[in-house]
């Protein structure tokens, strides 16, 4: 469980980027962190594996609070994956690139090298083995990034703006995984401004605007809630929109995702259909 | 650590004499002091030229943080001493030999501080240096801060991986920072492919006469800094040339350098 209580924080000389912030994550929870640019999510984040330690309050991973502990303790439960792979990627060869981590924690070579592949093969990145990681695409280098912390098995997983630079396909196959990893038991939270991701999956939704948490909640009621979004600088999901408008003809206003609205308005076609015209009823 | 070194070659707008001076005048003035340490070999002479340094830097108020920097350069100023004493140096020769290096930083370090990147540019193109050059080395100055974020988010991210910088010996922390300088390295040189493309496409070249709404002019006070460098330089010169310095002298000096003989040249 990762504890939040009345955090606050500033970069020296600079006013508060996170102001009185209280949140409780439980393992196994999914999470996203919402928020315009700059409300302070990505600092918000940094705390969870020491990174950046409160100016005020505390941040208590699995009960120990985070000033008494190394970031690299700490990573050791937390895995925090950052937005931009080309900040990490440095190895020769991407299995190397995954290796690097383990070989800090000090795990034995045949581990290393069991959960090497395994990532590989999980992620779809097996063909990419021996190549270096600087010549994958932007979407694979974030796979490659992605596989490079899950590799240690954290117990807590983080991700900044994982859906950025993916196309449609991939973005499918990240939110299967998060699924898979949140069914494991894994606390997964993500920051992110994709709406859509985000309605498709439906985690707890947390909205950070200006430092300040102004909702937390499960995301079909806070994404639906066009004052709340509006403030946090974003939009409400186009399907939201869309059965807004079909409201009075039936609409279901608590659908926010492409997938439920598929069935809903298959569904809802199928039984005018279906059903017996004037005509045939007579 | 790595951004507060960072500071004192940051360029910071402040009211002083030092920086309302025409920066060729100011580079003048840098160079005078790099000339001069280079002069000397002197242990007295270069801690006279750091030390006269000082009247510039706090009438440029950039005091403090022409101390951090100072206090950045110190691995590399303890680095240098080091090398010497290893390769068989005299220990007072190997301080001077530090000693010139902070000289010379303490110069840099006041003209960048002092300086505007624009001014800069501005300062390349009016002694007719190609516009490309002077771009270059304006954006080259620009991007220091952008690169010191782009340096600890980096460092961030492989703390987060478990690396441990300041762990293990010698060899081991320098080979530490591999992790860190490769992305550095190569976001530098992504970053700069896609801003000549940018360029490029914003028809960067595009007419070769460019002209600019500001100039620069030399003023009074411009005029005095240049002749006092000359002076300063000349009499280096003089010093170095026709004035006996004494020496200091402490006999401190490891033993020489044995190179492990090879078998094969140790006979039989």
């Amino acid at each position: 469980m990762i504890s939040i209580q009345n955090v606050s924080f500033h970069y020296p000389g600079a006013t508060d980027v996170l102001q009185g912030v209280n949140l409780e994550m439980r393992d196994g929870e999914f999470i996203a962190i919402m928020g315009e640019n700059g409300a302070g999510k990505t600092t918000l984040v940094k705390m969870f594996n020491g990174l950046l330690k409160p100016t005020e309050g505390t941040v208590k991973v699995d009960g120990v609070d985070t000033n008494k502990r190394s970031v690299a303790q700490l990573s050791r439960d937390v895995g925090l994956i950052f937005q931009n792979p080309d900040h990490q990627l440095f190895a020769e060869t991407v299995s190397q690139e995954l290796g690097f981590s383990l070989r800090n924690f000090g795990f034995s070579e045949d581990v290393i090298q069991r959960r090497v592949t395994s990532l590989l093969n999980t992620l779809d990145l097996e063909r990419y083995e021996k190549a270096s990681p600087f010549v994958l695409s932007g979407g694979e280098r974030k796979r490659v990034a992605l596989a490079a912390i899950l590799v240690w098995d954290p117990k807590h997983v983080i991700m900044d703006e994982p859906t950025i630079g993916q196309d449609y396909l991939q973005k499918d196959r990240l939110r299967n995984f998060i699924m898979q990893l949140v069914s494991q038991g894994k606390t997964i939270i993500i920051v992110t401004h994709d709406v859509e991701f985000v309605a498709e999956c439906k985690p707890r939704v947390v909205l950070l605007s200006h430092g300040m948490v102004i909702a937390d909640g499960p995301a079909t009621s806070i994404l639906t809630n066009s004052a709340l979004v509006e403030r946090a600088s974003l939009v409400p999901p186009q399907i939201s929109t869309l059965m807004r408008t079909l409201s009075d003809i039936g609409g279901n206003p608590e659908i926010i995702d492409a997938y439920s609205a598929d069935d809903f308005l298959v569904g809802k076609l199928r039984e005018r259909v279906e059903a017996p015209t004037p005509s045939q009823r007579k | 650590m790595s951004l507060k070194f960072v500071q004192g070659f940051k360029f910071t707008k402040i009211e002083s004499p030092i920086h309302k001076l025409d920066p060729r005048s100011k580079f003048i003035l840098t160079i005078g002091y790099f000339a001069s340490a280079l002069l000397f070999t002197n242990i007295y002479v270069l801690i006279v030229v750091f030390l006269a340094q000082v009247p510039t830097v706090v009438l440029a108020k950039t005091s403090r943080r022409w101390l951090q920097s100072m206090r950045g350069g110190l691995f590399i100023g303890i680095f240098i001493f080091i090398m010497n004493m290893i390769f068989g140096t005299a220990f007072v020769q190997s301080i001077a030999f530090a000693m010139r290096f902070f000289a010379i930083m303490s110069a840099f370090s006041l003209f960048f501080m002092t300086t505007s990147a624009d001014d800069l540019g501005l300062a390349l193109e009016q002694i007719h240096a190609p516009y490309s050059i002077a771009f270059t080395f304006t954006t080259a100055v620009r991007l220091v801060p952008t690169m010191a974020v782009d340096a600890q988010t980096v460092v961030d991210a492989q703390r987060s991986r478990g690396l441990e910088l300041d762990k293990g010996n010698f060899i081991k922390r320098i080979r530490n920072y591999v992790p860190i300088l490769i992305p550095l390295i190569i976001s530098a040189i992504r970053r700069s492919v896609e801003l000549a493309e940018a360029l490029e496409s914003r028809g960067f070249g595009a007419s070769e006469k460019r002209t600019s709404i500001a100039t620069l002019t030399m003023r009074l006070p411009d005029y005095m800094v240049i002749i006092a460098t000359c002076m300063g330089v000349g009499l280096a010169i003089y010093v170095s040339r026709y004035v006996p310095l004494p020496n200091l002298v402490i006999p401190i000096k490891l033993p020489p350098l044995t190179w492990p003989k090879l078998i094969v040249f140790s006979g039989r």
